[in-house]
């Protein structure tokens, strides 16, 4: 009897210690967990260009996560991809001529939506849309941008001295 | 010609040897459900290949996520981004080394105790003597194992990522002087919820693996002293092999 005892007690704090480490593994590591479960509202977004946006992406003002992105589609009439943002309600304040961006985290980071707060006395409702985007920077049309500047460039100089 | 014959015949014997074990695992499915109404057989088995293998997994999960955090953070160094320390390590115990390490030492702890300890029962005729008795020795003696083992599994393999974790904040936050923060905060950034059930997934697969071959090599060992030893050994060699391979095979679903 002693014995069934002894057993029963290590499996059972076995089988505690299982269950506790994927508890915390759930809400811990991951970034859902239980900050996710709060009460959230939707505002909608159209870019030309998404980049490397992904659903889960953080959303921040000043660099502070405020919500997340919560699903990205593609409009077929207007041919813009459409970003969905949750956003948490305790930042309920936010003016609806804010403007939002799709920036880099860091040189190798993923990227994030980041608002910049406008001036208005009203602030984003539930299901609004937000109508000053800013798209993505697509770094290799940066490049070719800047290479065919170059490019340009030097071809007139020549010209110049061939005209000289 | 008598080349040709061999060759044949061990193939045969192959074909054989997968088919019996297909119908051995069939047959430990079919009673699961019954022997499920004796949940103190469980608990017992539980306590042998869980609760009693805790010690070794937890210790080398703890080293193995050491190992990790000093690796991770020589390799980060040369691109400046220790910070992503956490993540590495995070990613790489859940996905890929907590449940292949924790199902390999599974297999030499709890895998080889299974297959003595029911090969020893053949070869002393208690089986033979539970059929006398009109008792399933399936059901009895192989099928608490069984579950026993595939419940078991997917606990140790989160024990072990979970203490690989602490080993790698251990080497990475106390040692290398990483900032916790940015370890904890990159962690969760890189870390999602369907990582973690991949991790899940693969341990209760490997633990379905390793306990069936477990079992089956014990049932079927020859029952003598050299054929127990025979089938101890063939179980961690065939449990490691499989787990490998399920483990690519998994990984390339699953991802």
């Amino acid at each position: 009897m002693r014995q069934t005892r002894t057993i029963e007690l290590s499996t059972g704090l076995f089988v505690m210690l299982g269950f506790a480490a994927l508890f915390f593994m759930v809400t811990q590591i991951t970034n859902k967990g239980l900050v996710w479960r709060e009460q959230n509202y939707r505002l909608s977004a159209r870019f030309d260009n998404v980049g490397g946006l992904k659903v889960g992406s953080p959303v921040s003002i000043g660099g502070v996560t405020v919500g997340r992105v919560d699903a990205i589609d593609y409009d077929v009439q207007t041919y813009k991809a459409v970003a969905r943002l949750a956003i948490q309600h305790r930042y309920d304040k936010i003016p609806n001529d804010s403007d939002v961006a799709i920036y880099t985290a860091g040189l190798l980071g993923g990227q994030y939506v980041g608002f910049t707060p406008g001036g208005s006395e009203t602030y984003f409702k539930d299901g609004d849309q937000i109508e000053l985007t800013q798209s993505a920077v697509v770094l290799e049309n940066l490049i070719s941008k800047f290479l065919f500047d170059k490019a340009g460039q030097g071809d007139a100089k020549k010209t110049e001295g061939a005209a000289k | 010609m008598s080349l040709v014959a061999e060759l044949a015949g061990s193939g045969r014997e192959l074909a054989q040897k997968w088919g019996r074990f297909t119908l051995f695992t069939a047959r430990l499915c079919a009673v699961t459900p019954r022997a499920l109404l004796r949940p103190s057989l469980l608990v017992e088995q539980l306590h042998n290949s869980g609760a009693q293998s805790l010690v070794i997994i937890m210790l080398s999960g703890l080293f193995v996520g050491m190992v990790l955090g000093l690796q991770g953070f020589d390799l980060l160094r040369r691109f400046g981004s220790t910070e992503s320390l956490g993540s590495a390590v995070a990613l790489g115990l859940l996905r890929e080394l907590g449940p292949v390490v924790t199902a390999l030492l599974f297999a030499g702890r709890a895998g080889t105790a299974l297959t003595s300890e029911i090969g020893l029962m053949s070869a002393t005729d208690q089986l033979s003597a539970m059929e006398m008795m009109a008792v399933d020795p399936v059901r009895r003696v192989c099928a608490p194992r069984f579950i026993g083992g595939v419940v078991a599994m997917p606990l140790l393999a989160a024990i072990f990522s979970m203490t690989g974790i602490f080993g790698g904040q251990l080497v990475g936050v106390t040692l290398m002087g990483v900032d916790a923060g940015q370890f904890w905060s990159q962690m969760r950034g890189a870390v999602e919820l369907r990582d973690i059930t991949e991790g899940v997934i693969k341990s209760g697969a490997f633990g379905l693996a390793c306990s069936a071959i477990a079992v089956y090599e014990g049932y079927h060992a020859v029952p003598t002293a050299d054929g127990v030893g025979r089938a101890t050994t063939r179980t961690v060699v065939i449990s490691s092999v499989a787990v490998l391979v399920l483990d690519y095979m998994l990984t390339a679903v699953l991802l």
